[in-house]
């Protein structure tokens, strides 16, 4: 690919990024000067301009069809399909929980709120394009600290507060070892741009067992990123105490970010160890599945029950990886983008349940088919996708991702897979079961559902079943993110 | 006319299902225009199947008024039907007793449309049987006159129907089963079920089958032997040749008064006729072998159901144990022809006799059920020892119960003693022994026709009955009238009918 | 024609699912018309369909597609007939009207009932005419998650929700690992499509074959109701609402061992034939077992539960000859138990709505109060006997015969089950519609309306008419068990 020395054509390219902090410093200077009257604007413009920014991506930011990727800033960033899909799903992601966030007083009136979130699907963006160690490591660090304060934003709430240290503690230490794992590459190679560093390390031959024990040092950040079994363990209290759309918020699209990273850094660093680290991967990709469904189980609060259900998810989007071939990339990336829109859908209505409801227990759910008939159907379009049913897109990404296991040969990964699809089928139903069967004594109560609430939730279940329905298009633009990674 | 001709047995096959079809169409009140419709319908089949008799050349040897058509082409099987001597003469009895036991069952007042339904449907199927030239299609009507006659027993029999009608179904469909496997079996290796091609093609089939899936190859002939049995215990479970008898005495006794006359009438050569008509044209071999065994089953039947005939209280079953002891000639008949097979002069005979036993015995026993019923109506017990001395009370019933019992106990100048002379003159030669036995089983018929007819008429008045109305009435009589007018009648001049029979006989195993 | 009737028929059913849920629940009468008039519309078509199909040409009919999908995986929309898979089309048009019929009572949530049992038909209506092998995934699982809702929400309080979701688990479990053993086919066959026609000429090694079969073979059969995967169904059924019931036992099963036909058997006939012999021999027990149970059962609906676990073994039992006449026989079983399997369940449902028990010993004399129901069932019943007469026999004789030519003593066995069958058969009907009335319920059974009089005598009528005149489904069936015979190396 070209190392492209600075033009003046690349701002384009990084016009997204660009807006985002404009959006963001716009937000802070509105919320100096408008104080309480307009509250809910700022939710509105921030919304409103993570949308314009998504179609001006699409018209100005696009890569080339079938061009070359090129480097750009010296090497920082890498301007690919894979890098503009991902952007594109962190900026829907940040327009959604946005809208989400305006029912909520305490969220919604502090323009830092909605500023720090930008700033976080800023280092997002960064992430998903960066191509070089530095900057990877200032993307990581932009995208967590914000989030960690907002996952302690509600500083009333010891949950809340908790749930930000604990989300600090780990991240911090998490980023620790894998900034040593850094350090090694860079060692071993003397670059710190990723491909060249990779070129380097082919041609260096270096002992397996140093690679791979470099590799999983590097892992342990992104594992935490993406909360791969065993570095989980922050996930079900984080998202529990976090405000719901910050919970949201961190388990779709910063769960991406760190499958961008793992993807292009794996595949494109250590191709030369790739035996011993796909079994790895399987293997944990396997046990998180598996842990991540058999905790889901238990759970009364609905918050955790979706927080163990996203760990399983994340293994079973980490099956395409193991897979090692443009077509598991692809399901990945697929995977994710189902993922993401069907977990934004599924908080959303937490969010509305509790605000109307005051409560987040799975038995507090009872008789709200009958309360709510149409929100009842979105939280069963919901969790029917999480689980896998057609035809909504998680069938159809969990098709994928099987069928780029069984491709690759890992017949016992994919029975594992599917095996810990029915084991989630299992408690998704049981909510169901509680929602559509039980009787409860305040069933005509209906629920309040706020007009943002309703327009997001209604343009998540369309597109649950729009792009589960007609997947054809959307594996078209997958697949061609992930050829740049082979 | 020419349509007619063409499909004279659909036709007559037919008519009784449409006439059960539109029966159901009146309402269940009108009782009367039910038991009027049903009678006059099942006059049609008659009707047809009079003018079938006529229209039949003996002479000419092959089945006649043949009717072919697709029905289940993917396995090989086909609608066909043909008459000849002996189906002619079986449907013929059929016809000739419906109408008469629905006359009979004009008293029956309880759901009186779907009884009437069920008898014709019945009747449809016991036609089935014997018009039947396609294997598969034999099997169907078979098991299809079962569950009519099921429903007949368990709805509107007395106070044992349910034991009775569910000993009778089960027994006869579990015999049935190997009957239905060995057909298959036939069909998988001839690969049709028409009678004419496999009475060719099984007969001829000498490869080795590998049977039971064993690593053993049974032989042919081990094979066949099974097969043979398996029609045979079916066909031996209807006829019923002892020890396959024991659903009869129940079945009989606990059957409405139609229902027995018909029971007895027809149905039981169905087993007969299945004999005749499939296991000695397909196993000739094997019925050789076996025609001793079969010989002896039919002259216990005689003997021992004589005898229990003879120890019986109850009326009903008395008949219904005579009706053992009848059919036990047509099996020693059809044993010494299969013994021999050699189309000599005593088998043709004994085959005579047997064919012409099952006709006879067919009205006999419709008779004296019907005369049973008579007097249960009007009594209300068949125990023997409460009836006594009521000739003068009823002297019309003594007279004709008379006569129909000197035609079962096998009277010269009535039709019972051709057939049964019949058989023994055609047996003697072949199965001596057997039939010298058998003449004891003649001699305990008349010790217990004699006993039936002697309790209910003859002794001392038994006072109970005296102000009771007990004679038979017009509608009775009418339905009795052509049965013994045909008891006289072959007694007297047996030639119009052994004609038929006899001239099917010389074509088939002369 | 030109006109894509078999996407028309499966889409009619989820499109009235959208429109009811768009009526307001409380306008029942209106719901449950529109609900009468799509089901009798996919009925019409269907019988259309049926009637319409060129038995001299043979093959695929009315086929649509392939239409790319997904086109990066060869993934198409592709449907088409042929002579198995048209009667079980015509089947679910006949069971969705009749069980739409039944379901006129139904007072709770109506709207949401009729609009699950729909999106349960459009799935099953998918599966049936899937030419693709993604497509008939996709299918498959839309038909299989509505049962949950409709057996756990609708269905007979003591054991709805355990029944519901062990049915879903079960029937997932089973789907799934099929699904790994369809996506190895694919990948192995190297040729980009998931087309079945297409992979019919793959060529898959012997090896690969006779390792994968189990996968897709019993993974659908688990469906299909195969020992020792079977118990999922008597619970289900007798959980079920009457109309769902009659889709489970009626159609579903039929949808996993047509399903396990398709793509187990004509996919991999090697591996079918390794297999068989495992297959006759849990068939068997299916056969037999399934009929011993049954018999011995208290409540009158898990009879007719255990009974469809016997039925379903016959069906098995014919794939599993390998041989035409088999093939033939299992096609038309499937059809022929489809029919009498919702006319048993109608019956059941009739008679619990008024007496309030199955049990029974409790039970009795209900022909007195609905003749009709009683001769309808007596008519079910002589089909599940095999009698001579009615559609059973003509379908399990085939059946008998294929496996003559196969593994004779199976055949043997198997007519146990028949006679099994008559002896339970009869006693329900002597016990529970014959007999004296019991005390409890003189003048508490009221009398069918006429829309469950118009079911009964649709389904009875069926089934009789097969009986009686074969050739209106035979030789169809016949042409289908010849595609299928062809790929097993048959002339």
């Amino acid at each position: 690919m070209a190392f492209a020395s600075f033009e003046s054509a690349h701002i384009i390219i990084v016009l997204p990024e660009i807006l985002l902090l404009g959006l963001a410093g716009l937000i802070l200077l509105l919320d100096c000067f408008w104080r309480e009257r307009h509250r809910r604007i700022l939710g509105w413009v921030s919304a409103g301009g993570l949308l314009l920014t998504i179609i001006l991506a699409i018209l100005l930011s696009r890569p080339e069809i079938d061009g070359d990727p090129i480097l750009i800033f010296g090497g920082m960033l890498r301007h690919d399909w894979l890098g503009f899909t991902f952007k594109l799903i962190f900026l829907f992601a940040a327009a959604v929980t946005s809208m989400l966030s305006l029912d909520m007083e305490d969220l919604a009136k502090r323009g830092e709120y909605f500023a720090l979130m930008l700033v976080a699907a800023f280092g997002m963006c960064l992430m998903a394009a960066a191509s070089d160690l530095i900057i990877l490591l200032l993307a990581i660090e932009t995208t967590s600290i914000p989030l960690y304060i907002l996952a302690g934003f509600m500083k009333a709430d010891d949950k809340s507060t908790e749930a930000g240290i604990k989300y600090f503690l780990f991240g911090a230490l998490t980023s620790a070892v894998m900034l040593y794992g850094f350090s090694l590459l860079f060692g071993f190679s003397g670059e710190t741009n990723v491909y060249r560093l990779a070129a380097m390390v082919r041609v260096g031959d270096f002992s397996p067992w140093i690679l791979l024990g470099t590799a999983l040092l590097v892992l342990v950040g992104f594992g935490f990123k993406v909360s791969v079994v065993p570095f989980h363990f922050w996930s079900p209290d984080v998202y529990e105490g976090a405000p719901t759309p910050i919970t949201a918020f961190i388990s779709t699209a910063s769960k991406a970010a760190g499958f961008a990273l793992l993807l292009r850094v794996m595949l494109t660093t250590f191709p030369t160890i790739e035996a011993y680290w796909t079994t790895i991967f399987a293997v944990l990709a396997a046990a998180t599945m598996t842990i991540g469904n058999l905790l889901a189980i238990p759970q009364k609060n609905i918050k955790r029950l979706l927080a163990y259900s996203s760990i399983a998810h994340a293994g079973y989007a980490l099956i395409g990886l193991v897979a090692l071939s443009s077509f598991g990339a692809a399901s990945i990336v697929f995977y994710l983008l189902g993922y993401v829109i069907t977990n934004l859908a599924a908080f959303a209505i937490v969010i509305v349940f509790s605000q109307s409801a005051g409560t987040e227990q799975i038995a507090d759910y009872a008789g709200l088919s009958r309360r709510s008939p149409g929100l009842a159907l979105a939280l069963m379009v919901a969790l029917l996708s999480l689980a896998g049913m057609p035809p909504l897109v998680g069938f159809v990404a969990k098709f994928y991702v099987f069928a780029a296991a069984v491709q690759s040969g890992w017949i016992w990964l994919a029975i594992v897979g599917v095996l810990n699809a029915i084991i989630g089928l299992y408690y998704y139903m049981t909510i169901l079961k509680v929602v559509y069967l039980y009787r409860s004594d305040d069933e005509q109560v209906s629920v309040d559902i706020s007009r943002p609430a309703a327009v997001a939730l209604v343009v998540c279940s369309m597109l649950i079943i729009g792009i589960g329905t007609i997947s054809g298009p959307w594996l078209d633009l997958v697949v061609e993110a992930a050829k740049v990674l082979f | 006319m020419d349509f007619i001709q063409d499909h004279l047995l659909s036709m007559i096959l037919f008519s009784p299902t449409i006439a059960a079809l539109l029966i159901f169409l009146l309402p269940r009140e009108r009782v009367k225009w039910i038991r009027w419709g049903a009678t006059l319908a099942s006059l049609i089949p008659l009707g047809l199947a009079v003018w079938l008799w006529f229209a039949y050349d003996s002479s000419a040897s092959g089945f006649q008024f043949v009717e072919r058509a697709v029905w289940y082409e993917a396995i090989g099987s086909s609608y066909f039907l043909g008459v000849d001597g002996i189906s002619v003469t079986m449907v013929l009895l059929t016809t000739l007793l419906t109408p008469l036991s629905l006359l009979i069952s004009w008293n029956i007042s309880d759901r009186v449309r779907t009884f009437m339904a069920l008898f014709l449907l019945l009747e449809s199927g016991m036609l089935g049987v014997f018009l039947s030239l396609d294997l598969l299609l034999f099997f169907v009507f078979w098991e299809v006159g079962l569950i009519p006659m099921y429903f007949l027993i368990n709805q509107w029999g007395s106070a044992n129907r349910e034991y009775a009608s569910f000993k009778f179904l089960i027994y006869t469909m579990a015999g049935s089963l190997g009957l239905l496997l060995a057909i298959q079996l036939i069909g998988v290796t001839a690969g049709t079920f028409d009678l004419l091609e496999i009475a060719t093609k099984w007969t001829a089939l000498d490869q080795p089958l590998q049977l039971l899936g064993l690593p053993i190859l049974l032989s042919t002939s081990t094979v066949k032997t099974i097969a043979f049995w398996a029609f045979v215990i079916a066909f031996a479970i209807k006829v019923p040749i002892w020890p396959f008898h024991t659903w009869l005495p129940d079945a009989h006794t606990e059957a409405p008064t139609g229902g027995s006359m018909i029971l007895a009438g027809v149905l039981l050569k169905l087993g007969a006729y299945g004999f005749l008509r499939l296991v000695l044209p397909l196993y000739p071999v094997e019925a050789k072998q076996f025609a001793v065994v079969l010989g002896l089953l039919g002259t216990l039947a005689i003997v021992l159901g004589a005898f229990a005939s003879w120890g019986q209280k109850d009326f009903k079953r008395l008949v219904a144990y005579s009706s053992v002891n009848h059919m036990g000639f047509v099996v020693l008949g059809i044993a010494a022809a299969a013994f021999v097979q050699d189309g000599s002069q005593d088998a043709v005979i004994a085959l005579n006799g047997a064919v012409l036993q099952m006709f006879n015995h067919g009205l006999s026993a419709a008779g004296m059920f019907l005369l049973v019923g008579v007097i249960y109506e009007r009594t209300h017990s068949r125990d023997l020892d409460t009836y006594g001395g009521l000739f003068p009370l009823a002297p019309i019933y003594g007279g004709i119960l008379t006569f129909t019992a000197m035609a079962s106990l096998g009277l010269p100048g009535l039709n019972g003693f051709v057939s049964e002379f019949l058989v023994v003159r055609g047996s003697w030669p072949i199965l001596t022994l057997f039939t010298a036995i058998s003449m004891i089983g003649l001699l305990i018929t008349g010790a217990y026709i004699l006993k039936a007819v002697m309790k209910v008429l003859h002794g001392p008045l038994n006072e109970k009955w005296v102000d009771h109305p007990l004679e038979i009435n017009r509608r009775e009589i009418l339905a009795i009238a052509p049965l013994m007018a045909l008891m006289l009648w072959i007694g007297v001049w047996p030639g119009w009918i052994l004609r038929v029979i006899n001239d099917t006989i010389l074509h088939l195993f002369g | 024609m030109n006109f894509p009737i078999l996407s028309v028929i499966s889409f009619i059913p989820i499109g009235t699912a959208l429109i009811l849920f768009l009526l307001p629940g409380d306008r029942k009468n209106l719901i449950r018309w529109v609900a009468l008039a799509a089901a009798f519309t996919c009925f019409t078509l269907s019988v259309l369909a049926y009637f319409s199909y060129d038995q001299d040409v043979g093959g695929y009919q009315f086929e649509e597609g392939p239409f790319p999908w997904v086109g990066a995986l060869g993934i198409s929309y592709h449907v088409g007939v042929d002579g198995m898979n048209l009667p079980l089309v015509l089947l679910t048009g006949i069971v969705i009207f009749t069980g739409v019929l039944i379901s006129w009572g139904v007072d709770d949530r109506p709207r949401e009932f009729f609009a699950f049992l729909f999106i349960l038909a459009t799935g099953v209506f998918g599966v049936f005419i899937s030419l693709d092998l993604f497509q008939l995934f996709f299918f498959y699982e839309i038909a299989v998650f509505p049962m949950y809702l409709l057996i756990a929400i609708w269905g007979w309080k003591a054991t709805r929700e355990y029944a519901a979701m062990k049915l879903t688990l079960y029937l997932f479990i089973g789907s799934v690992i099929a699904l790994v053993g369809a996506l190895a086919m694919v990948f192995a066959a190297d040729m980009q499509t998931f087309d079945m026609i297409a992979l019919q000429e793959a060529g898959f090694s012997t090896a690969f074959q006779r390792f994968w079969f189990p996968f897709v073979f019993f993974g659908f059969a688990v469906l299909g109701g195969i020992f020792p995967v079977h118990n999922w169904s008597p619970d289900g059924h007798v959980a079920a609402p009457t109309a769902v019931s009659m889709f489970h036992a009626g159609v579903l099963m039929k949808l996993g061992a047509f399903a396990a036909l398709r793509v187990g058997i004509m996919l991999m006939p090697e591996g079918a034939r390794m297999w068989a012999p495992l297959i006759l021999v849990l068939a068997t027990v299916n056969v037999v077992y399934g009929a011993l149970i049954a018999m011995v059962q208290r409540d009158f609906k898990y009879v007719i539960g255990f009974s469809s676990v016997s039925h379903m073994g016959l069906v098995m039992l014919g794939f599993a000859t390998l041989n035409l006449r088999g093939l033939t026989g299992a096609g038309l079983q499937m059809f022929s138990h489809g029919v009498m399997t919702a006319l048993f369940f109608a019956v059941v449902g009739m008679v619990y709505d008024r007496a309030h028990t199955r049990e029974i010993p409790k039970l009795g004399g209900i022909s007195r109060v609905m003749p009709l129901v009683a001769v309808a069932f007596i008519v079910g019943g002589l089909v599940s006997m095999g009698m001579p007469g009615f559609s059973g026999f003509i379908a399990e004789f085939p059946i008998f015969m294929g496996l003559w030519q196969r593994e004779p003593i199976v055949a043997i066995i198997a007519a146990l089950g028949i006679v099994i069958t008559a002896s339970y058969i009869m006693r329900i009907i002597s016990r529970v519609f014959f007999g004296k009335i019991p005390v409890e319920f003189e003048g508490k059974i009221s009398s069918i309306n006429n829309f469950d009089r118009i079911a009964l005598v649709l389904l009875a009528g069926i089934l009789i008419l097969i009986g009686v005149y074969p050739s209106i489904i035979a030789p169809l069936v016949e042409s289908g068990a010849n595609a299928v015979w062809a790929l097993l190396g048959g002339a």
